[in-house]
């Protein structure tokens, strides 16, 4: 580990707080409907779609009526970009001649956009066409992200609203974010990256004569649109197979910086958005710094980690003094790449500038322990936040029993109801993750895909689990996801958790909303200072963390222990 | 009058270790693994199906010769015994209660009743009394049913329900009427009205409430037992995952094992414990003499916002008393003291008396004897609002300062006046003069917290007399400890808003209602309950009784009417209603107790995961031997130790639940701060302790 990389660090950090109150600011005047700096221009367009949609922008919805409108929304994407990639063959724009996408492929690909996953089990260059990039990919990367991020507001208007029957208008929450936040900050982000080398462009492929005086051929394509949406939104799905690794997709040292900030910004912005719409910013700033304490902790493994290098080297008398370089791109480095996997798997992004299968096993292991946690440092858009606030709603229910009083937060009682759906919704999470790695480990048709034995075989299965329930879509390597087996389980496994925790998630928004808020007394525990951040940090550890002690044990911390006995897998 | 000092008379409670309910509580244990009884508590109905397919498990391999038939007897039989500590924690709370209601349940039988029927009465059994029967009940006879007093005033002994032996006074009318099956006449006679149905009487509820019989799951504790389930299915997905992955990697974990580590993660120790929480929070609130109708009700009590006291018998003591004697200018302090007194002689109220004690004390002035001074004593009534003597043409008035300024007036007209026929008034300097000067003196005696009585004679001023409040001691400490609590108080009062302003500064209230009527009262409990608070108050008046309904916590106190202990969920039967604050501890003490072993239940796991996972994979990861931190002698050692900490742990914390976790009135950051580090850190550290010396022991003795 050095000082400049943990300057690095710091100076990312610093980054991601700057950022969470101008974003939040905003982010809380567009979904309260209130006019923004860009409604005189968008207004217009706003007002055109709902007439067009025939939505009434004023009519808000029960929790019921947004949850329904929400699945239909995500039904109808997912069936369309799975009939796109089955039929790009015949669809225009294909200058390369890509075949029909698979049909096990293909569903798998649809449910990994839809969920704002972004798994890939195929190659992006030389499996779709580019519309199905632009008009399949990249819209699903903007309107599922759009979706997480109305989600979570109705979570926020439950804690904060008195006595409400509504949770807010999906629509005009999908439209909102899309229209107002995603596009334009895409906009120019795409026009910053395009300076910074990324290609954007229409054409195929380009030719090249290499010094060698080999034939190379190198793809191309709208690449800087897709690559901002993709940080902005938590997808993660690259343009190309080797995503942020790519110097067509990450060229050099600032996008990278970029690349990962952007992952963070409005995930921390929402937090503001919670603070402000509470009333109280503190409590957003709470919010964040329980994140921010989880998301220290696990960048400073991996840097350690990645920073010890292989002691197989050592051994040899090799000078390992440059770390575990195995996976990386040397214009990133050890701390920067550390910094990217820790970043990347906090939220629920996936893009990947370095190959975790390469990491060193604890390396390896706190990016799947972020996604073991449910994704709520920071998270995906959205999902980060209200993943967090379930989180939060346990934290409180035990907590505010020792304070001697029915557990309350933000001045809403946390009752049965609350915490039944609350349950439900962290229940998934083991469930697809464990249950799907349990099978996947003893099938041949699982095993066949693993690339290593032992310890680190498995952790390659599990990784695959855990990131496709955890919609981060990031892969460990090494696993050969495009079977039918994996095609389908992956499938399931993001579906299941993207749906069957949002949609208890906004039963628990919908019965807080009905609740009265009572004013905060001495009697209250305060949400918004250190020992509720302590507190949190310390619930999500044990809580998430206990779940998948077995697991760990048999994968990373097997495999670390016999490293350090000198055997490896 | 003042029976209100002794605050919490508290039963003594049993010890843990009486014998009369230790063993019945052990016979309890067993009985209650009825599955049918166990499926109420889904954490611990898991812990027995686990525990009877291990049985199974373990008579196959007994009759098959499998290998390792001691350890498993031993993981069986601790099992079995993390059952029967639970079973036996909840019968040990029920069985403080039980032992209540015999003796209860003694008083309730072999009553006969007078039952009036013409002119006469008849005999019948009290179990055949229906609502709306009189009976006659005189002295030495025992009350056969709850009933409202109708005709006769009689002293009646409550000490069966009340554990206090000095009678209390039983009357027809006004606030004191009620009275409760089972409780004793001691002289006179009364007749009663019956008011309630054979097998609802307050004795019966009172019976079933310190049974446990009546117990409903309360809301806190439905929603944390599905807390508890979830975390369960959790484990449930933890635990089942784990032969996969054992037999990806090679080798295979025994069911026996599986089963152990699934038993020692679940949360047991807060499953097995939290119905006796609750029992044993409604029997801390029976030992403070309080009888909650609902649990839902004492966990209100831990949430309440806004405590509402009344003023008098609550915040002051039950009366005022005179302080001090204030002539206007011209007459002499001696004077007005002894017109006050001699209008106070035949005065018997506490105020009245106080006046004549005062006047004795500091100007020596003896009372005299009414009959020698030829005097006639004018009582005080609602429309007059003043009291006094008429006597050798001395006419003495003293009361409210405008009902004797009135008086002066009419009275300096001329007797024309008394027949009201005369409107317009004389209009005297030196009359107005001595008006302005009282009116001075009452409002600085009013702002000062007192009550100022205005005294003439012969229809001249002679000036004020400060009545005060004596307000109660400690009680300032008291609100400052709720403030604390974050509790907001309000007095309630029927005295003006300057009064009351005063008092409410000298007693430290946070706010006050003054002239107070039960509509006021009902409208100040929905207003608060409109900004999401609830909101707790004590009241005996039929008057009373809308708002106590309306409270999210109403005391009634015993000694008020049938109405207002039928519309509040609680009853004090020593009838101190500053006994509310203790309520709010209690409900406090609950909540904290539940949330406290919840944290320590979950932070066990953290030990027991280290004992029991290495121990599981070492057969096939040896390297894993490197997470045995607690350096535990074998696996079977290591699995033996952590089920047997999981069981003991059970035992060792029956006290704790019982006893309930200390209330402090400090910060709620303080207070879970304090309870973090004791039960959430001490959660995690003991079990390592614990977990580490079982296996000490249980490698010394040869269990493995």
């Amino acid at each position: 580990m050095t000082v400049s990389g943990w300057i690095h660090i710091l100076l990312f950090a610093a980054l991601v707080a700057a950022v969470a109150r101008p974003l939040g600011g905003y982010m809380t005047r567009l979904f309260n409907g209130e006019r923004t700096l860009l409604s005189p221009l968008l207004g217009p367009v706003e007002r055109g779609l709902y007439r067009l949609a025939g939505v009434d922008a004023r009519t808000e919805q029960h929790w019921v009526t947004y949850a329904v409108a929400m699945l239909l929304f995500n039904a109808a994407g997912l069936l369309l970009l799975y009939a796109l990639q089955r039929l790009q063959g015949v669809l225009p724009l294909n200058p390369t001649g890509m075949a029909a996408v698979p049909a096990d492929l293909a569903f798998n690909t649809a449910a990994s956009f839809v969920t704002n996953t972004n798994w890939q089990n195929y190659g992006g260059e030389s499996t779709m066409s580019h519309l199905v990039q632009m008009a399949g990919l990249t819209v699903q990367n903007f309107v599922s992200a759009a979706t997480g991020i109305a989600l979570a507001v109705a979570l926020v208007r439950g804690f904060t609203r008195s006595g409400a029957r509504t949770v807010g208008n999906f629509w005009t929450d999908l439209t909102r974010g899309t229209l107002y936040l995603l596009l334009p900050l895409s906009l120019l982000y795409a026009l910053f990256l395009v300076w910074q080398g990324v290609p954007q462009t229409l054409a195929g492929t380009v030719d090249a004569t290499t010094l060698d005086g080999v034939k190379q051929t190198i793809a191309l394509g709208p690449v800087a649109s897709q690559e901002a949406i993709k940080m902005l939104g938590t997808n993660g799905g690259g343009f190309f197979n080797a995503n942020s690794t790519h110097p067509f997709e990450n060229p050099n040292a600032l996008t990278n910086l970029v690349q990962m900030l952007s992952i963070f910004a409005i995930g921390a912005g929402l937090t503001n958005l919670f603070g402000r719409m509470a009333g109280d910013e503190r409590q957003g700033w709470a919010i964040l710094a329980a994140m921010g304490l989880l998301f220290v902790i696990g960048v400073a493994v991996v840097y350690w980690a990645e920073a010890q290098g292989n002691p197989a080297f050592a051994a040899l008398g090799l000078d390992n003094a440059a770390g575990n370089m195995e996976g990386k791109e040397t214009r990133f480095g050890i701390a920067m790449s550390a910094l990217f996997a820790a970043v990347t798997t906090a939220a629920s992004c996936g893009a990947v500038n370095a190959m975790h299968d390469s990491f060193m096993p604890l390396g390896g292991m706190v990016p799947m322990v972020n996604m073991m946690l449910g994704e709520i440092i920071v998270g995906g858009v959205g999902a980060g936040l209200y993943g967090m606030l379930l989180f939060a709603i346990v934290t409180m229910f035990v907590a505010g029993l020792m304070v001697g009083r029915t557990p309350e937060y933000l001045g809403k009682k946390l009752e049965a109801k609350e915490v039944k759906m609350t349950m439900l919704a962290v229940l998934c999470l083991p469930l697809m993750m464990l249950g799907g790695t349990a099978f996947a480990v003893v099938l041949d048709t699982g095993l066949a895909s693993l690339a290593n034995a032992g310890p680190h075989g498995f952790s390659e299965a599990l990784y695959a689990y855990v990131s496709a329930a955890a919609n981060n879509g990031s892969a460990f390597g090494g696993l050969s996801g495009n079977t039918l087996w994996y095609n389908l389980t992956l499938a399931a496994g993001m579906l299941v958790g993207r749906f069957l925790v949002i949609v208890p998630m906004l039963a628990v928004a919908g019965s807080l909303a009905a609740k009265t808020r009572s004013a905060a007394s001495a009697g209250t525990f305060p949400t918004h200072g250190g020992l509720f951040i302590g507190l949190l940090a310390g619930v999500i550890l044990i809580v998430g963390g206990l779940t998948f002690f077995p697991a760990l044990a048999l994968g990373p911390v097997a495999e670390h222990l016999a490293m350090r006995a000198g055997l490896l897998f | 009058m003042d029976t209100h000092s002794k605050t919490a008379t508290r039963t003594p409670a049993s010890t843990l270790l009486d014998p009369a309910i230790l063993l019945p509580a052990v016979a309890g244990s067993v009985r209650k693994l009825d599955p049918r009884l166990m499926a109420r508590n889904p954490v611990m109905f898991c812990v027995e199906v686990v525990a009877a397919l291990t049985t199974l498990l373990f008579l196959r391999d007994l009759l098959t010769g499998a290998g390792g038939i001691g350890f498993s007897l031993q993981i069986v039989l601790w099992l079995w015994f993390t059952l029967l500590f639970a079973n036996f924690a909840e019968a040990v709370a029920e069985g403080r209660g039980k032992a209540q209601a015999a003796s209860l349940r003694r008083t309730r039988t072999e009553t006969t009743a007078k039952r009036l029927a013409g002119a006469g009465w008849e005999s019948v059994p009290a179990t055949l009394l229906k609502p709306g029967d009189l009976v006659l009940v005189e002295a030495g006879d025992f009350i056969p049913s709850d009933g409202e007093v109708v005709e006769g005033v009689a002293s009646v002994n409550e000490a069966a329900i009340t554990g206090e032996s000095a009678p209390v006074v039983r009357e027809s009318g006004g606030d004191r009427s009620a009275v409760t099956g089972g409780t004793q006449v001691i002289s006179d006679w009364i007749r009663v009205r019956i008011t309630a149905a054979q097998g609802n009487t307050f004795l019966d509820r009172m019976i079933g409430l310190v049974e446990g019989a009546q117990r409903q799951k309360t809301p806190n504790e439905i929603a944390l037992n599905i807390l508890l389930a979830g975390m369960t299915v959790i484990f449930v997905i933890a635990v089942a995952t784990i032969p996969s992955f054992a037999a990806y990697a090679g080798g295979s974990v025994g069911v026996l094992v599986l089963a152990a580590l699934f038993v020692t993660l679940i949360p047991t120790t807060i499953g097995a414990l939290l119905s006796a929480i609750g029992i044993a929070g409604m029997d801390r609130l029976v030992r403070f003499n309080v009888l909650a109708m609902s649990g839902r009700a004492v966990e209100a009590a831990g949430d309440v916002d806004t405590l509402l006291l009344d003023k008098t018998g609550t915040i002051t003591l039950g009366n005022r008393q005179a302080a001090e004697f204030l002539p206007i200018s011209g007459v002499a302090d001696r004077d007005l003291a002894d017109a006050a007194q001699l209008a106070s002689l035949a005065d018997e109220t506490p105020e009245g008396r106080s006046i004549t004690v005062l006047a004795k004390e500091k100007y020596g002035i003896r009372a005299r004897d009414m009959a020698g001074l030829h005097a006639r004593f004018v009582p005080f009534t609602a429309q007059t609002r003043l009291s006094g003597i008429d006597s050798d043409g001395v006419t003495i008035r003293k009361g409210a300062v405008d009902a004797v300024l009135a008086h002066v007036r009419t009275l300096g007209h001329g007797t024309a006046a008394q027949d009201n026929t005369v409107t317009a008034l004389r209009s005297d300097p030196a009359l107005e003069a001595a008006v302005r000067e009282v009116q001075a003196i009452a409002e600085r005696v009013a702002k000062s917290g007192g009550t100022p009585l205005a005294v003439a004679r012969d229809g001249r001023l002679l000036g004020v007399i400060h009545l005060k409040d004596i307000v109660k001691g400690g009680i300032r400490e008291r609100f400052a400890a709720l403030r604390k609590m974050g509790i907001k108080t309000v007095m309630i009062t029927g005295d003006n808003a300057m009064t009351a302003a005063a008092i409410a500064a000298e007693a430290g209230v946070d706010d006050f209602l003054a002239q107070a009527t039960p509509e006021m009262k009902l409208q100040l409990i929905r207003d608060e309950q409109a900004r999401g608070k609830l909101v707790a108050m004590c009241g005996d008046g039929t008057n009373d009784a809308p708002a106590l309904a309306q409270a999210d916590v109403g005391v009634a106190m015993n000694t008020g009417t049938v109405a207002a202990r039928e519309a509040g969920n609680m009853v004090d039967l020593d009838s101190d209603p500053t006994k509310l604050i203790e309520i709010v501890e209690i409900g406090k003490q609950l909540l904290m107790t539940r949330g406290a072993l919840t944290t320590f239940s979950i932070a066990n796991d953290v030990a027991k995961y280290f004992a029991i996972i290495p121990a599981m994979f070492l057969a096939f990861y040896p390297q894993l031997g490197a997470l045995n931190v607690m350096g535990l002698a074998s696996p079977e050692s290591a699995i033996l130790s952590a089920i047997i900490f999981n069981a003991l742990i059970i035992v060792a914390l029956i006290p704790l639940a019982l006893r309930g976790v200390a209330y402090r009135a400090v910060g709620a950051a303080r207070l879970l701060r304090r309870n973090l580090l004791i039960y959430g850190l001490g959660g995690l550290i003991v079990p390592f302790v614990g977990i580490k010396l079982i296996d000490l022991i249980v490698n010394a003795i040869g269990l493995v």
